[in-house]
């Protein structure tokens, strides 16, 4: 029988607050090491937490926003282990009484759609960054990101496959984006998650899983399921066991490594977080949080086609990522051209963005100043050329574009007297081509309507180019 | 719940400590009193007292989300027994 695969996710998101979730130390990422601490988060004896209040708003929209049930009486826990990511020895998290039970999320993959549940949101504070050094066997503690607000979103082990995990983890993505309550820059670990995998033959019981952490790229994700689902199979064949351990992904080696069995050792001993006074959320609170709840990705799709017209396709791409959302609405509201707009941002800005290899939410490019450009072309002040040209400029380099054109000289051409002489010059010099169009060859036009226009500095006004070439030939 | 030297070692375990054979018999003796203690607690009759999680009966102690200083990065970095480009420094915590 065929072999199965079974995966379940647990993703931790960072929240965007400005200060953390127990004291009023920046979240900024980065930073020298152990700038963005005090004696809260660093675990000094005698502190006490105090619960920022837009970790529970950012919280509850979340789950609101998945459909789930928020808990109204809602608590912290402490979950309790030795390790030096942790100054305190202890982690603050929900266990007995999450934020939010039963969401979930309709994914799409080959045309299929499914559910995947998801069984608890809940609040918990991040821990620091341990640099392991393996010159002098030491490890380095950096405490900036400890007690970063997170929420960990845990699916219920609804995944079969690799692709479903993507696909919900890119709609998960863009739905903390719209969401307004992570950045999602995986690079900078705002969005981790761990996998639990194991595998089965179809129709049988759940096999022994493992977990996977350091995952920090859907790559990595994808490579890790396809390695650790071959490494149980070839186990479970050659008639072993999949022992249950934590394991650690190596993206450079492309192989997972089982952690001690120390580090495996897991006995939080969780009891009610003693130094923090219980959640109530009231009807009134929940409803202000639904009603700050945006548009999400969805809604702009639908409202992009009625309104604008715009394509479905230019609609997906447009909406995959709040950032290109963002400036595309900022754009089509300056310029008052949203389907030049449109075509603008899924056609030549993502060109560039591929070519300087820039992520969505790394896109910084001024709307002001893509809004000037698409009322130039239509304008007729300057034609495609110029348009890409100037276009290029303002992406790398964030130049005026009304300066740049004037320096460039990449005002359109469109005195009758300059194109006609260019064409003259043109006809004069290529005789050849002349010779082919006039026995019947169409392409030569094309080549004849090209030349006037490098002449003209790619800067000729078309219509009036082919107009004035059409009718020196037609004479 | 009997405190054995197999439940020491495990704590020793879990808690990355390593204990002296005098400080295990101590330890014993400590975990012991608190288990007794926490048992006479059990005997108190609760049978009309609602669950609860936290001594107080209010809720919601809340701060806005607000950025303030943070603390000096040396004051702090003086509890580190070993500082290293500043930050904490530690023998290796995982192995091979």
């Amino acid at each position: 029988m065929k072999w199965e695969t079974v995966v379940g996710l647990e993703v931790h998101a960072e929240l965007s607050t400005k200060s953390k979730i127990f004291c009023a130390c920046t979240t900024e990422f980065g930073g020298e090491p152990n700038s963005h601490v005090c004696p809260v988060c660093s675990g000094m004896p005698g502190t006490l937490p105090k619960l920022n209040r837009r970790v529970v708003e950012y919280a509850v929209r979340t789950g609101l926003a998945l459909g789930g049930k928020i808990t109204v009486n809602s608590k912290f826990d402490r979950k309790n282990y030795f390790y030096p990511d942790l100054p305190k020895a202890y982690q603050v998290s929900q266990l007995y009484a999450p934020i939010c039970r039963d969401a979930g999320m309709e994914i799409e993959v080959n045309g299929n759609k499914k559910v995947i549940g998801i069984r608890e949101i809940h609040m918990e504070e991040d821990a620091g960054k341990l640099i392991h050094d393996a010159r002098n066997n030491r490890t380095q503690m950096d405490f900036n990101r400890c007690g970063v607000p997170l929420i960990e979103i845990v699916s219920e082990p609804d995944f079969r496959s690799g692709e479903e995990v993507l696909a919900y983890l890119e709609k998960l993505r863009e739905t903390l984006l719209y969401l307004g309550v992570c950045d999602c820059k995986m690079q900078e670990g705002s969005l981790r998650a761990d996998v639990n995998l194991s595998v089965r033959r179809e129709g049988e019981e759940l096999g022994t899983r493992t977990e996977m952490k350091n995952l920090n790229s859907f790559k990595a994700i994808g490579r890790a399921i396809e390695y650790e689902t071959e490494r149980q199979i070839k186990i479970l064949e050659w008639g072993g066991k999949v022992t249950q351990e934590t394991r650690r992904w190596d993206d450079d080696k492309g192989e997972s490594f089982g952690m001690r069995s120390k580090e495996n050792a897991q006995d939080y001993r969780y009891f009610p977080e003693p130094d923090l006074l219980p959640l109530y959320i009231d009807d009134e609170w929940l409803q202000r949080i639904k009603d700050s709840i945006p548009e999400l990705a969805h809604g702009k799709r639908e409202r992009y086609q009625r309104d604008f017209g715009i394509s479905e396709k230019e609609a997906l791409v447009l909406t995959e990522h709040k950032n290109i959302s963002d400036l595309f609405e900022a754009v089509s509201a300056k310029s008052g051209e949203p389907l030049e707009a449109a075509h603008l941002l899924t056609g030549e800005i993502m060109y560039l963005m591929n070519n300087a290899n820039i992520t969505p939410e790394f896109l910084a490019v001024d709307a002001g100043k893509l809004s000037v450009l698409i009322n130039l072309v239509i304008s007729g002040k300057i034609n495609r050329n110029a348009y890409k040209e100037t276009l290029a400029a303002v992406f790398d380099a964030d130049v005026d574009p009304d300066e740049y054109i004037a320096k460039q000289g990449l005002k359109m051409v469109s005195d009758t007297n300059i194109v006609g002489d260019a064409v003259k010059a043109v006809l004069a010099e290529n005789t050849e081509a002349l010779a082919d169009y006039r026995s019947g060859k169409e392409k030569a036009f094309g080549f004849l309507v090209g030349q006037v226009m490098k002449k003209l500095g790619g800067t000729g006004n078309p219509e009036l180019v082919r107009k004035a070439l059409k009718d020196s030939l037609s004479v | 719940m009997t405190i054995d030297n197999k439940l020491i070692s495990y704590l020793e375990d879990l808690s990355y400590l390593s204990l002296a054979d005098d400080e295990k018999v101590r330890l014993t003796g400590d975990l012991e009193e608190i288990l007794n203690y926490m048992a006479r607690l059990k005997e108190l009759d609760t049978e009309n007292v609602s669950e609860r999680s936290h001594p107080f009966d209010n809720v919601n102690a809340f701060r806005d989300d607000e950025v303030m200083a943070s603390f000096d990065r040396q004051l702090i970095l003086r509890n580190a027994p070993v500082e290293e480009a500043g930050m904490f420094s530690s023998p290796q915590t995982v192995g091979e």
